[in-house]
């Protein structure tokens, strides 16, 4: 019989394998990032620079202050960020077809048909003394009336919520409330700071 | 009598440590997995404002980072209490935005450039001045796709 290999040690694969593992746990950072994404508008080329945007009519635009005190002012009113939400899902829906909230258009759409889609557009302006806090909140209000308001149809619809739902239904239902919220170009609201 | 000798002389044996590595190697493989690591040291405090509705940034790769917030103590002397702009690794004027960006773009493939996201990572006490000085910039490059950066807000809905 020939003489058996020695077996290679294995008692210090446990210390090698810690020594890896504190490296490892040193260094990592768990938290992935996240946030509110939003889209810049494109640049404005500078002969259009004096020209007034394309006119929206004044009911169709939801207008949201806020100066460099905090304050909001909202469609002319002073208002609480809490409230805001409220005021903004009543606003994109306009349930009981005001006269003073948005007009709406018929729209095809797939799954639902022809539907009346309001040409709500919210404008999100701010003095350069606000604080980003209170910008991001207000940012994360708007988004939220838009979110729950998609939630709540698709759940009437579809009986799921939004995120739930396959990609075509989501296409379909950001067709009925289509997200648009514009930030002004920037200028001097309440004083300079 | 012989009998109970017998059993009290057995001894408990040791406890097998075989196991060992293959449970270390499994934490291992975890912290290796889902690690990633800090890119920037941060010369500016910042505390990112709380959201709800908020989205998580896929592929780290195509995400180039704006840090904005207040020096911190030992750069105070230097850079001020006023809030600064951080790019990479120093202290950074708004006019330098542009060329940071168009050095990002190169580092990704001519397929990828459209999709470079611009996270904002910036203190809750910042005044808005600065972060609209920044986002001129971005929209003069064309970087339209921004994320400001949020902490998860304790409240649900």
């Amino acid at each position: 019989m020939s003489k058996k290999t020695p077996e290679i040690p294995s008692a210090s694969m446990a210390d090698i394998a810690f020594m890896l593992l504190i490296f490892f746990l040193v260094t990592t950072t768990m938290d992935t990032d996240s946030g509110i994404s939003r889209m810049l508008p494109p640049p404005v080329p500078p002969d259009e620079q004096n020209d007034d945007d394309v006119k929206i009519k004044e009911r169709n635009v939801f207008v949201v202050l806020i100066n460099k005190n905090d304050q909001l002012m909202v469609e002319g009113q002073p208002m609480h960020i809490k409230e805001l939400k409220e005021k903004a899902k009543e606003f994109i829906e306009n349930p009981t077809d005001s006269e003073t909230l948005p007009e709406k258009e018929a729209k095809e759409i797939p799954f639902f048909g022809t539907t009346m889609i309001s040409k709500q557009v919210v404008s999100l302006q701010n003095d350069r003394g606000t604080s980003y806090g209170i910008y991001i909140q207000a940012q994360d209000e708007l988004a939220a009336a838009y979110n729950e308001l998609r939630d709540e149809l698709a759940l009437r619809k579809f009986g799921k919520k939004y995120d739930d739902l396959d990609l075509d239904r989501q296409d379909a239902i950001r067709d009925v409330y289509p997200q648009r919220i514009s930030e002004a170009e920037p200028k001097n609201y309440g004083g300079n700071n | 009598m012989g009998k109970f000798r017998k059993s009290g002389k057995k001894e408990l044996p040791p406890v097998s440590t075989a196991s060992l590595p293959d449970i270390v190697f499994m934490l291992l493989f975890f912290f290796m997995v889902s690690t990633t690591m800090k890119e920037v040291e941060l010369k500016i405090n910042i505390k990112v404002p709380q959201a709800s509705q908020i989205k998580k940034l896929e592929k780290k790769s195509l995400v180039s980072y704006i840090y904005v917030g207040e020096p911190q103590k030992q750069f105070v002397r230097t850079m001020g209490t006023e809030p600064r702009i951080q790019l990479n690794d120093q202290f950074s004027e708004v006019s330098d935005i542009g060329s940071y960006i168009e050095e990002e773009r190169g580092k990704l493939d001519e397929a990828e450039r459209p999709l470079l996201t611009t996270s904002l990572k910036v203190d809750e006490k910042t005044k808005m001045g600065i972060v609209t000085d920044i986002k001129q910039q971005l929209r003069r490059v064309s970087a339209l796709k921004i994320n400001y950066s949020t902490r998860k807000s304790s409240k649900e809905e």
